[in-house]
């Protein structure tokens, strides 16, 4: 029986794991987490799991400890440098080369490859090598000392990244490859001439068709290799990279099925022919494949683990190997079938020799269908492309639209929505596909109102709106049918358009504005969105009486209405820090009136349940014991969370809740398209979640990292790396800059993730205006956020103190008292409203 | 019997206390209505408080304007819209709220009861 026992007395089950590469690494990860049981990972290589995808970036100046993957989980024992020798299935144990003997309940072999080296005379002279480990590039990088001459053999995806690393090396660079062409498994004929002619023109020399025969003594150089055609080369080094195998030695030894050509079989469980052993990454075989790729392996090893934790629904059914990458400095993106090899598949090709742009696409026999794609020198509609073939997308009814320079407004719409397949679920309040947008935008919708009248889309919580919207766009331009980007029926221009007329023309009212530029009386989309533009132009206090019938309800009485009516109250926080007493003031004011108490996501406390006529009540309370309206209800900036920092945290490296309380206190109440959102993390291990948040800062060593356009919501999304080693000064001056561009140029209700990825150009575009002030716009943009800043006031505050203001907080115009039809049920000791099967 | 139709009406509140395009809500009798006076010429409109999609009586606190040429207000719950002379919602033609006479008498507004338009008859009396 095993020593170590689980803490709830059940004795652990004991993982062992042979390999530490990263598809390993990443199972260990998983699985730590499963209750009850004990990992230990033995791996041949003398250090612990890092990034061999990033490989080359050693030579590129990259340290072992930057390829370092995060430590394996504390629970897990890693034996680095101790190789596993052989396994006996029968006592279920493994021995290794340091005669350790250890038992397992479940085997996991994740042993990865070796790189094929043909069997060429003089394989083993010294200076020939491999490119697989650390410890290979050392020796590599050991060669290239006094060396003038490198030769990779082999000119697939991992030869070109040797003869990259080589010429990092600064050595003349050649490439002999066996097989006609360049990268044979992923491009076609024409690709690969084109990624060639692109290499060869960075100075590599490129041979194929090449045999080697024999490497002998050279004369020039240490070696000269020998080509069964009669040509020779001289070269001081010799790099194989002509392929991996999986490696499946263990496996076959111990009597596991294999593979005829290598690798361990496995079902789709990743289990091999033996039920206690798992197999998964580049050593297992699955349907007579093997996944040379990380992402398929780490499939693997989530579906291992989710088996391992009992979850038998786990399974691996094989994967995608499309691939893009940086090459010698070249793109280049494989999809599919990128050798029409498919029966009936035929292809378009699009070449342009003076740009050096290579793309192809393979269709289906009809023509509707994406099978495959080729791209060299231009990557950008990868993503687009793979989307289209992983989701089985119809194609447009030319599909050489798809790779054709786009110049005059043709070929299927930009938008990251027309990558979604039909199944992607759009509004989740409806349950509404985009298939079912789709349909009615085909039946003759063609507004918002319309799509919305038909399939109901985004009338619930209206969070999909943009989407929908965007979708709309995407699908009428698709059937060539001119895209309204009007604001609504009122106003013939977009939210951009009417914020540059509003400055310009000094406009200062709904009623201006539609008497010079529109028509009706407006509605519940343009009021609020003039609204929002005056406000963000003017900052007026948004009670004032002009503006008070353009408002949403939440604006108007500047709470948050729930679904019964009622209104919820969130108090400013800022950065989360509160003091005992204010937090007891809070406490005290929701008992007195009954408030039922959250904790928000951004660190501050909602207060939920007051109606109309009870909220200067409360907030005269709040007002008194010093709290400010936190703009809960407006589509301002919101919250700016922090961790602790290092103030109390021993690993904080900036005082991040300093920051996010100057950043908060610098733009709260800041009027904006969208609400915004931010956070302050005092070192990288980002506990504020900086990254999910519009504008997002980490501290580090140097400064501050300012990240921007990230979101959580429906459709999460990381921020950009926008700028790095920033003092105080400069990051809220980009800060200023961003926010107020975005405030100038975004669409209503667009987020500023969209924002960035619909400006042409997108972060590179926004760098160039922030940072480089490309439009010479920076100035403007400090001197209206100054402006802004400068003429803050709390709302709340000016609420409570003008008698002409406070008129309208009444429930009923023609009465005092409440609303008592109201009907709440009490809940885990806080009353909530009733369910309408409650209420009758 | 009892007249079914009689001429009463509420008062609810002045005429200026009603800001422009800005609703009010009232109890007449014990319906909520939601009045609306807006601006220019086209005068005071009540209707259902309750938005028969959320239940919730909110709809003194929608947004007023015009779509497709119709006067509506917009409930701030799921944002369909309701003709104010007809009560029709303009996203469903199956729903449509009650709207009410209102009139201003001497800077009063009034709103005529309920319980003045539908008979005061119940399923089991009738």
């Amino acid at each position: 029986m095993t020593a170590t026992t689980h803490r709830h007395g059940l004795p652990n089950r004991q993982v062992v794991v042979v390999g530490n590469g990263m598809v390993g690494h990443r199972f260990v990860e998983l699985a730590a987490a499963i209750p009850g049981v004990a990992i230990t990972v033995l791996g041949e290589e003398p250090r612990a799991a890092y990034d061999r995808v990033h490989l080359s970036d050693y030579f590129a100046g990259a340290s072992a400890s930057d390829l370092a993957l995060p430590a394996a989980p504390s629970t897990a024992t890693v034996r680095a440098g101790e190789r596993v020798t052989a396994i006996d299935r029968e006592s279920k144990a493994v021995r290794t080369d340091r005669g350790r003997r250890i038992g397992y309940d479940t085997l996991v072999l994740a042993t990865g490859s070796y790189p094929f080296v043909p069997p060429i005379d003089g394989r083993d002279l010294p200076h020939c090598h491999v490119y697989r480990t650390i410890e290979d590039l050392d020796a590599i990088a050991a060669s290239g000392a006094g060396a003038e001459v490198g030769v990779v053999v082999g000119g697939g995806l991992l030869g070109l990244e040797a003869a990259n690393a080589l010429t990092n090396m600064a050595l003349a660079t050649h490439v002999v490859e066996f097989a006609p062409g360049l990268m044979g498994t992923q491009l076609d004929d024409g690709g690969g001439t084109m990624l060639r002619g692109m290499i060869e023109d960075l100075g590599v020399a490129v041979h194929t068709g090449k045999n080697t025969l024999r490497i002998v003594p050279g004369e020039a150089a240490r070696h000269r290799m020998e080509f069964a055609d009669g040509d020779s080369l001289e070269t001081d080094l010799v790099v194989f990279s002509a392929g991996i195998r999986p490696r499946d030695e263990l496996a076959r030894d111990c009597g596991l099925a294999t593979g005829e050509r290598g690798g361990i079989a496995v079902d789709e469980s990743c289990r091999t022919s033996d039920p206690d052993i798992f197999a998964i990454g580049e050593c297992a075989l699955y349907d007579g494949r093997i996944f040379g790729l990380v992402a398929p392996g780490y499939e693997m090893a989530k579906v291992a683990a989710s088996v391992l934790a009992g979850n038998g629904d786990a399974t691996f059914h094989g994967a995608d190997m499309s691939t893009k990458l940086k090459l010698l400095g070249v793109d280049v993106g494989s999809i599919g079938d990128a050798h029409c090899r498919t029966r009936g598949a035929s292809a378009y090709t699009y070449i342009d020799q003076r740009t050096r742009v290579y793309k192809r696409i393979v269709v289906n026999r009809t023509g509707k269908k994406l099978l495959g794609a080729v791209l060299v020198g231009d990557t950008a509609d990868y993503g687009m492309l793979l989307q289209t073939m992983l989701n089985e997308l119809a194609l447009p009814k030319h599909p050489d639209t798809l790779i054709l320079p786009q110049r005059d407004g043709g070929g299927m719409p930009a938008g990251a929505v027309c990558a979604l397949p039909d199944s992607a679920q759009i509004c989740s309040c409806h349950d509404v596909s985009k298939g079912a947008i789709v349909a009615a935008v085909a039946d003759g919708a063609s507004t918002l109102g319309a799509v919305r009248g038909c399939t109901k889309a985004s009338t619930g919580c209206g969070g999909c709106a943009p989407l929908v919207t965007q979708l709309l766009n995407a699908e009428l331009e698709a059937r060539g049918i001119e895209i309204n980007t009007d604001l609504c029926e009122h106003f013939p221009h977009t939210r951009q358009e009417l914020y540059h007329l509003v400055r310009v023309e000094s406009i200062q009212s709904f009623d201006a504005l539609i008497a010079a530029h529109g028509r009706g009386r407006g509605c519940d989309i343009c009021k609020p969105a003039v609204t929002s533009i005056l406000a963000a132009c003017w900052n007026d206090h948004v009670l004032t009486r002009p503006h008070a019938p353009l408002q949403d309800t939440n604006d108007h009485f500047l709470a948050n209405m729930q679904k019964n009516g009622t209104y919820s109250i969130v108090p400013r926080v800022p950065g989360g820090e509160i003091t005992p007493d204010k937090l007891i003031a809070l406490g005290e004011v929701a008992k007195k009136y009954d408030l039922y108490t959250k904790v928000t996501g951004g660190q501050r406390i909602d207060l939920f349940g007051a109606q109309v006529h009870e909220l200067p009540l409360i907030w005269r309370e709040l007002i008194d014991a010093g709290f400010e309206t936190g703009h809960a209800y407006g589509k301002a900036v919101r919250t700016v969370k922090s961790c602790v920092g290092s103030t109390w945290c021993r690993y904080g490296v900036l005082d991040s809740v300093g920051m996010a309380i100057a950043i908060e206190n610098r733009y709260k109440g800041l009027r904006a398209p969208h609400k915004l959102k931010f956070a302050v993390s005092g070192c990288t291990r980002e506990c504020a979640e900086a990254q999910s948040k519009d504008v997002g800062v980490i501290a580090t060593e140097i400064g501050w990292n300012l990240y921007v356009c990230g979101n959580g919501g429906m459709r999460p999304r990381h921020a950009d790396l926008f700028a790095t080693g920033l003092d105080d000064a400069a990051l809220i001056a980009l800060i200023d800059r961003f926010l107020m561009f975005y405030i100038r140029t975004a669409d209503r209700l667009q987020r500023t993730s969209v924002w960035m990825e619909n400006l042409e150009g997108g972060l590179d575009y926004l760098k160039s205006v922030i940072v480089e002030d490309s439009l010479g716009l920076v100035a403007d943009l400090e001197a209206e956020m100054a402006h802004v800043v400068g003429t803050y006031e709390c709302e709340w505050k000016a609420t409570v103190e003008d008698p002409e203001k406070l008129k309208r907080f009444r429930t009923f115009v023609n009465s005092d008292e409440g609303d008592d039809s109201l009907v709440f049920v009490r809940e885990r000791g806080q009353r909530r409203p009733a369910l309408a099967s409650e209420a009758a | 019997m009892p007249a079914m139709y009689s001429a009463a009406w509420t008062t609810v509140c002045d005429l200026d206390a009603l800001l422009p395009d800005v609703g009010v809500r009232a109890l007449v009798g014990d319906t909520q209505v939601a009045v609306f006076r807006l601006s220019g010429p086209d005068g005071v409109f009540a209707i259902d408080a309750f938005d028969p999609f959320s239940g919730a009586p909110v709809l003194s606190r929608g947004i007023v304007g015009d779509v497709k040429g119709q006067l509506v207000v917009a409930s701030p719950i799921y944002k369909q819209h309701f003709n104010l002379h007809t009560g029709q919602c303009l996203e469903d033609e199956a729903v449509a709220i009650r709207t009410f006479p209102v009139r201003v008498v001497d800077g009063h507004v009034q709103v005529r009861q309920p319980s003045c338009v539908y008979p005061m008859t119940s399923p089991s009396s009738a």
